[in-house]
This record gives C-alpha cells, sequence and structure tokens, in this order.
C-alpha cells in the first residue's frame, strides 16, 4: 500500500480525574494508509471512539490529549486553533456517527442540513447548494432524492438517516472518512447496505476511511487492515487476513473466539418433549389515533395471527428486524402487554385470559429478562431487594426471600456481598446476571429473554450465553429467546422462528433454519449476517 | 392546520361553557350574596329591606332558574348587569381591560426575551462570572416575594431617587394627548411591568439554560461540529432552537394569567386594570361582576393553550406531522 494520509504517533488522551484510569488512550501510533479502510477494533471502554474524536478536535469536556501527534499533510492537528480545526472539518475530515437517529437535527430539513456543510465553508449559493445535496443524496442511494431532500429526519428509516448522514460526509470530497460505528444501531440488512455502500463510495472517491467497530464480523466484511485496541492501547495491528486469520495478541485471540459461531448449534437436534406453553391465533394491533375525532387512525399490526409451541426444556429463539413483532411478542406471553385476542395456555392455563389474583399466581411460571441492564433494575433500591421483592410479593418471608436471594447471586456467579449493593457499583455484564437471578427468584418454569445480550460486549455476552445455558440444564426450564442476531440465535437455540410484520415467516429447527431455509426472508437475513466468510473458512479448516 | 385549529376551536367553546357552569355553581356555593353585603353596609337589616334587594337582583328565584338565564345571557354574550357599580358588567370590564393587557403584555415580553437571552448567555458560557452572576440574580428574583420587590422598587426607584412615578397609570389631571400622553403612560407602566416581569424571567432564564445544557450534549451538535459550523451557527440554529419547546410550553402557561394574574401588582402600583375590579367584585359578592371577569380569564387561558399549540406546529415538524 501506499503513504500514510494520516498518522497518529504516541498519543496519550488524559481522563479527568476520578474517571476509572488516567488515561482514555494510552501512547497509541497507528497509520492510515492512502485508499484503504482500517478499522479499529475494541470492546466498550477500548478508547478507539475516543482516538476518533481526538482526529476531529471533538473530544468531550474535560478529555485532552497529552502526549504525542497526529500528522496530517504534515502537520500535527494537536497544535491547530480551533478556527483552522474547524476548516479542516467537513473539508478535509469527515465524520459519521453511530446513532443516526441521534446524529441529525429534529427540526431541519435533510436539504439544509446537508447544505450547511457548504455554507460552513462559504462555497456555493444557496441555490446551488440545494441543488448539490440532491445530488449527494443520488449518490449514497436514497430513493427520490428531490422529495428526501425536503423531508425531516424523523421521516426517514433509520438506514435512511445513515445515509443522510454519510452524504453530509462526502460533501466536500473529504481526504479521509471517520466512521464511528455507523452500523451498529442498524437492523442487519440496513447493516449489509450500508457496509455495501461504504465500501463502494471509498473506491469510487478513492477515500481513506478509519472505521470504528466492536463487531468482528463487521471488520470481516469492510477491513483492509485492523488494529486492535485494549483498555487504551493498541495490542495488535496487522492486514484483515492476517488478523483474523492468525491473530498474535492474546486478546485478540479472547475476542475472535468469544463471536458466537454460526456453525455452532447446527449440529444440534431439539429433543421432542410435551409442550409447556402453547400460543394459537394470537392477535394484537397498536392504533394511533390523531385529533378529536380521530380521523387519521395509523393502525399497526405488531402480532398477526401468531401460533407457536414451546417444548418442556428447548430454547426457542424468536429473530426479526426492529418492527417484526417479536418484542410485542414476548410482552404479550407474559401479559405485559395484552393481546387483542387468541390463546397462551401455560402449562394447562390460558394466561391471556386470566384476572387478578388468578393472574398473579400464574405469572410466578413465567418470568422475562429485559435487553437493557442499565435500565431494567431500579437505581434506588438494593440488589437483595430487586431480587427478593417478586417472592416477597407472592408471600416468602422477607428473611427467607433475601436467603434465597444470596444462594441465587452465587448461581449467577456474583458473590452474596452484592445484596447490599445498588445496581450503579455494578458493570453491565454483572448487571444482567443480577436481572437474571431476578427472573430466576420465583421459580419459573419458562423464562423470557428479550434481547438479554445485546447491549454487552462480545467477551461479556459469551459468559452470559454459557450462564443461561447452563442454568436452563440446572433448573430445567425451558427459554424463549428473541434477539436481532442470527449468531447468538444459532449458539443457543434449539429451534428458531422467523418473524416479519408481524407474522411468523418460518418456523424450524436452527440446522435446518441456517442450513435449508426455505423462505426468501429467512435467505435475506441469514446473507446479511456480517462476517460470513469467516465462519465458512473456520469450517473449511475444521474439515481439513 | 386549519382544521387543527377548527377542531380545537369546538372544543375550547364546549370547556368554556363547562367552567362557566361550574364558576356559577362554586361562587354560589360560597356563604352570602350582594343583597346581604348591600343591605349590611346600609345599615339596614330587616328583612323587606333584603328580601326587595333579592327580587331586583333576581336572587329570588331558584339556582337552576338563575343559572339558566345566566347560562342564556352568556352564550348571547350578555355577561349581565353589576348591581352594585351600577353598570353593565361587559361595560366595566372592557373599560378595565386594556391597561391590565398593556401591563401584562409588557411584563410577558420583557420576561421572555430578558430571560430567554439571559439564559442562552448563562449556558454559552457555563461556569464563567457571568453564568454565576446570572444565575444568582435570577435565584433571588424567583426567591423574593412579589410585593415586596414592588414595595421597595416604588421607594427605591419613585420615593428616594424620584426617577419613576410610582403609581396610577397616567398622571391625573395633566391632561396630556398624543405622544407626550404615551410617553407619560410608559413612565408609569416600568416599575410594575418590570415588578411583574421579574419572577418569570427568572423562570425563562433557568429554564433556558438548563435546556441549551441538555440539547448542547445531543449527538446532532457534534454532527454540527463535524462539519465544521461556528460556533455561533451551531448555538442559535442548532442548540437554541430545539431548546426552545420547553420555553414555547411555559410562555404558553404564563400568557394563560395575562387577565387574571396581576392583582397584587395592580394594587401595589394602584393600576386601574382588572385585577383590582376582581378584588372588590370579591369582597363585595359583586356575582355577576366576578363571574364575568372569570369568563374573560377562562377564555384568555384557552385562548393562549391553543396559541400554544399552534406554536408547537410552526417549531416542530414532528408534531405537525402526528
Amino acid at each position: 500500500m501506499s503513504e500514510p494520509v494520516l498518522s497518529v504517533d504516541h498519543l496519550t488522551i488524559k481522563l479527568p480525574a476520578g474517571a476509572d484510569r488516567p488515561y482514555a488512550v494510552e501512547d497509541v501510533s497507528f497509520d492510515l494508509k492512502r485508499g484503504e479502510i482500517l478499522c479499529i477494533v475494541g470492546e466498550s471502554g477500548s478508547g478507539k471512539s475516543m482516538s476518533a474524536h481526538a482526529l476531529m478536535g471533538l473530544l468531550p469536556e474535560g478529555v485532552a490529549p497529552v502526549a504525542g501527534k497526529i500528522l496530517y499533510a504534515g502537520v500535527d492537528l494537536l497544535t491547530l486553533s480551533e478556527t483552522d480545526l474547524r476548516d479542516m472539518r467537513g473539508r478535509k475530515i469527515a465524520m459519521v456517527f453511530q446513532e443516526p437517529m441521534a446524529a441529525l437535527n429534529p427540526l431541519m430539513r435533510v436539504e439544509d442540513q446537508i447544505a450547511e456543510v457548504f455554507e460552513a465553508h462559504g462555497l456555493h449559493t444557496p441555490q446551488e447548494r440545494r441543488t448539490r445535496a440532491v445530488k449527494l443524496l443520488e449518490e449514497v442511494g436514497i430513493p427520490d432524492p428531490p422529495k428526501a431532500a425536503k423531508a425531516f429526519p424523523f421521516q426517514m428509516s433509520g438506514g435512511q438517516r445513515q445515509r443522510v448522514v454519510i452524504a453530509m460526509a462526502l460533501a466536500l470530497e473529504p481526504e479521509v472518512l471517520i466512521a464511528d460505528e455507523p452500523t451498529t444501531a442498524l437492523d442487519v440488512t440496513t447493516q449489509a447496505q450500508i457496509l455495501h455502500l461504504i465500501r463502494a463510495l471509498q473506491r469510487r472517491r478513492g477515500m481513506s476511511v478509519m472505521f470504528i467497530t466492536h463487531d468482528f464480523g463487521v471488520v470481516a466484511e469492510i477491513a483492509d487492515r485492523v488494529a486492535v485496541m485494549q483498555s487504551g492501547q493498541v495490542v495488535e495491528t496487522g492486514t484483515a487476513t492476517a488478523v483474523l486469520g492468525a491473530p498474535q495478541h492474546a486478546y485478540t485471540r479472547k475476542l475472535l473466539a468469544a463471536i458466537p459461531k454460526l456453525a455452532a448449534g447446527q449440529g444440534r437436534r431439539a429433543t421432542k418433549a410435551s409442550p409447556l406453553l402453547q400460543v394459537s391465533g394470537l392477535n394484537k394491533t397498536f392504533r394511533t389515533s390523531h385529533g378529536l375525532f380521530g380521523r387519521s387512525e395509523r393502525v399497526v399490526r405488531a402480532i398477526d395471527q401468531v401460533n407457536l409451541t414451546l417444548f418442556e426444556g428447548e430454547t426457542l429463539g424468536i429473530v426479526g428486524e426492529s418492527g417484526s413483532g417479536k418484542s410485542t411478542l414476548g410482552r404479550c406471553l407474559v401479559r405485559l402487554i395484552e393481546p387483542d385476542t387468541g390463546t397462551v395456555t401455560l402449562a394447562g392455563v390460558d394466561m391471556a385470559h386470566l384476572k387478578g389474583e388468578a393472574l398473579r399466581a400464574a405469572r410466578k411460571t413465567i418470568q422475562m429478562i429485559f435487553q437493557d441492564p442499565y435500565a431494567s433494575l431500579n437505581p434506588r433500591m438494593t440488589v437483595g431487594r430487586i431480587i427478593a421483592d417478586g417472592p416477597i410479593a407472592h408471600g416468602v418471608p422477607k428473611a427467607e426471600a433475601l436467603a434465597k436471594a444470596a444462594e441465587l447471586l452465587s448461581l449467577v456467579g456474583l458473590d452474596s456481598s452484592a445484596l447490599a449493593r445498588y445496581p450503579h457499583e455494578f458493570s453491565g455484564g454483572q448487571r444482567q446476571r443480577i436481572g437474571i437471578a431476578r427472573a430466576l427468584a420465583l421459580e419459573p418454569r419458562v423464562i423470557i429473554a428479550d434481547e438479554a445480550v445485546s447491549a454487552l460486549d462480545v467477551s461479556i455476552q459469551a459468559q452470559v450465553l454459557d450462564l443461561l445455558a447452563d442454568l436452563k440444564q440446572r433448573l430445567n426450564l425451558s427459554l424463549v429467546f428473541i434477539t436481532h442476531d442470527l449468531r447468538v440465535a444459532a449458539t443457543i437455540c434449539d429451534r428458531i422462528i422467523v418473524m416479519q410484520k408481524g407474522r411468523i415467516v418460518e418456523m424450524g429447527e436452527t440446522h435446518d433454519i441456517f442450513t435449508r431455509p426455505q423462505q426468501d426472508y429467512t435467505r435475506l437475513l441469514l446473507d446479511a449476517i456480517p462476517g460470513r466468510s469467516m465462519d465458512e473458512a473456520a469450517v473449511a479448516a475444521a474439515a481439513r | 392546520m386549519i382544521g387543527f385549529i377548527l377542531a380545537r376551536l369546538g372544543k375550547s367553546a364546549a370547556i368554556l361553557v363547562a367552567i362557566v357552569a361550574l364558576n356559577f355553581l362554586l361562587i354560589h356555593a360560597a356563604p352570602g350574596d350582594p343583597a346581604a353585603v348591600m343591605a349590611g353596609e346600609a345599615g339596614a337589616s330587616d328583612e323587606k329591606f333584603l328580601a326587595q334587594l333579592r327580587t331586583q337582583f333576581g336572587l329570588d328565584k331558584s339556582l337552576p332558574e338563575q343559572m339558566a338565564l345566566y347560562m342564556k345571557g352568556v352564550l348571547t354574550l350578555d355577561l349581565g348587569y353589576s348591581y352594585r357599580q351600577q353598570m353593565p358588567v361587559a361595560d366595566l370590564i372592557f373599560s378595565r381591560l386594556p391597561a391590565t393587557l398593556l401591563l401584562t403584555f409588557s411584563a410577558f415580553a420583557i420576561s421572555l426575551v430578558l430571560g430567554t437571552l439571559a439564559g442562552v448567555l448563562a449556558s454559552a458560557r457555563v461556569g464563567s462570572w457571568a453564568d454565576t452572576l446570572i444565575s444568582t440574580a435570577a435565584l433571588i428574583f424567583y426567591a423574593t416575594p412579589l410585593f415586596w420587590v414592588a414595595l421597595m422598587a416604588v421607594i427605591l426607584f419613585s420615593v428616594t431617587l424620584d426617577w419613576l412615578p410610582g403609581f396610577g397609570y397616567e398622571t391625573v389631571g395633566a391632561g396630556y394627548t398624543g405622544l407626550r400622553r404615551v410617553l407619560d403612560i410608559a413612565e408609569h407602566l416600568i416599575l410594575p411591568a418590570l415588578t411583574l416581569g421579574l419572577f418569570f424571567m427568572a423562570v425563562y432564564m433557568r429554564m433556558t439554560r438548563a435546556s441549551m445544557l441538555e440539547v448542547r450534549g445531543l449527538d446532532f451538535v457534534k454532527t454540527a461540529r463535524a462539519k465544521g459550523l461556528a460556533p455561533r451557527t451551531i448555538l442559535w440554529r442548532h442548540v437554541f432552537r430545539n431548546a426552545m419547546l420547553p420555553i414555547v410550553t411555559l410562555a404558553g402557561l404564563q400568557a394563560g394569567q395575562l387577565v387574571g394574574g396581576a392583582v397584587l401588582t395592580e394594587t401595589v402600583f394602584a393600576w386601574p386594570g382588572i385585577g383590582r375590579l376582581m378584588f372588590e367584585a370579591l369582597a363585595q359578592r359583586d356575582y355577576n361582576l366576578l363571574l364575568g371577569i372569570f369568563f374573560i380569564s377562562a377564555a384568555m387561558v384557552l385562548l393562549f393553550n391553543l396559541i400554544t399549540d399552534v406554536a408547537y406546529r410552526v417549531v416542530d415538524p414532528r408534531i405537525r406531522a402526528s
């Protein structure tokens, strides 16, 4: 490859006093070469995002580089004045952010937000700016660009918004594009499209791209070279083939090993047992009416005639993209959402039509684990109280319930000293363990896990998945596992249900779904999984 | 948009009728009536005189009958007759309304504009001496009772310094006309308007500051910086426009008080407005006048709620679409 466009040279970034470590980034060096895509990979807190923000001079307040250089076109960016930096931003180095939902000003039309880039650098007439905005929208593949230009961000899907953000970044034909987890918030099929788009634009324009991600699947799809970061340091750099194929550093190997393998669940066959939970003819329609007379009614069929059976001791995966109704379905099963019609028969009792005391009693049998370990635990309650609350509500004496909570904590791999502490004292993975202990406290027979590992880093994710599989064995649980991540589904599920727009598209054993999908939509989802080539290579290697 | 406004107007009219009915019932639930007060003032408490007064005022009829008569009047925009003041209620109210609206609108404008600007300034320099100064001043205005501020302002600016007139609407007996009269009224307006506006100015300032700081941390502000926009453009176009939404809510609430919210200020500064009229009517059990003022206040609140909702739609495209 050619000479570096941008080089980071022994960069150290200091964190404010009181942070969990003194430096966000410590003595980090890497080059971004002309016309390459460099992936910076690492888990949360590795300093990958901070390095990217430092290039743009966009570090948060209180965080500052204290040593090293960032060389671009022979100039150290760290020595530039704010005015010079501002001139460079957007024109020479542009950035795409993680959350397309939040990255656009909700009150401004798309064309105005794109035109602003030209305005910021004093280029073109207002008329010309608008024409160029439409052209850019066309280039990033948004359907009907003139109409999209007049739209407000909330009128677009997440993928379209990310295309708009990319269009803004491309406006002034920058030499360097920094993409900070640009596909993390997107559905798997949308992610595949955006990755493809970034790849195509990079080739067409000869840009250098610095792509920040936590997902090795994405790395396998897009990277030319890779830098792996851990706790503020670069532990390994190399070409994508080298790092993915023959990782040198122990941490890289650990991360790669933690990625759920598509082949993992594929040898397994579900053991047929007696049905435990039977859902038949379930429907849920959401209506939002507007105005006094409700003229413009929006009707969403979130669950449309769903039938399914969960057998004793099995793990049933429900996969689908956002808006497929998978979460609504999970919530209907535990009656957090009231289904309109249909039955949910759990161990011979129709949950969907129970009321009052009978419903309360029946709820013990079916418990839920939620997605966001940061939001699902009451921050003002001790962990002991959070876990014991359910049993206490069902009449267990307090002392007994707390003793049980201590047992549960050790069952999920936490120390019983956690009882008296508050949720904020724990990491995301630990909190999810607490969430699992809370669900187990009522000794349920069925657990609904709604995206239970989606918010976790990949190594933590692997631990929690192992824990769930282990608990399921030991306590004879049946699991409904709702996820958008097909890799996770492949590792843990016996059978899989694929949902789209509230309907079940396909249902079958995990092995069959992955190897012989019957429906186009399932195939589409499978093709979009990032890094499939890695798995195929692994399978080939195993076969040799 | 027009459909929305029409639907809301229809709803508001229904609510207004309900409010009038409720007011009527509440006021008659209180002990005493205008006849008793008048008889008491006249020193003649004999039954015959009372009965005669009650017949004259229509108070001898049953409550449902009185209510039916009153409601019928309101629906034809006849607010009744004040027997105490010997004038139609509508005439009384409209003679006092301009003075009150002048005072409250001035106070509203002063507090909204100055409060918001101070909030923007404080948030732009958060932690600086300017922020500390503005925040402290706002806290003082927020915490000090209105009547005390009013009295102190009169003592300082009117009695001690003799810069501004301390009470009244205009110089009595001066007979100014044209521009000279306008200036005279403006001079009288300064102290009461500032006094009345201070509290809300502090509220706007605090809310603007908090809202600006919150929006400043959002992702799209980072996007704007990454485009290379100048800080000033980011502040006004991206941060301020988004921070305005809670301010619109608050302005709508304050605007609803434009008619009825100045009783204290009007009393201290001898301002001849609705507030004082209402206070007197209450003391005298002047039912028709009180109900008339309540009616106008309620109509005003409903009107400004509607204006607020329209303003929301103008500012925020997301509300427009839903």
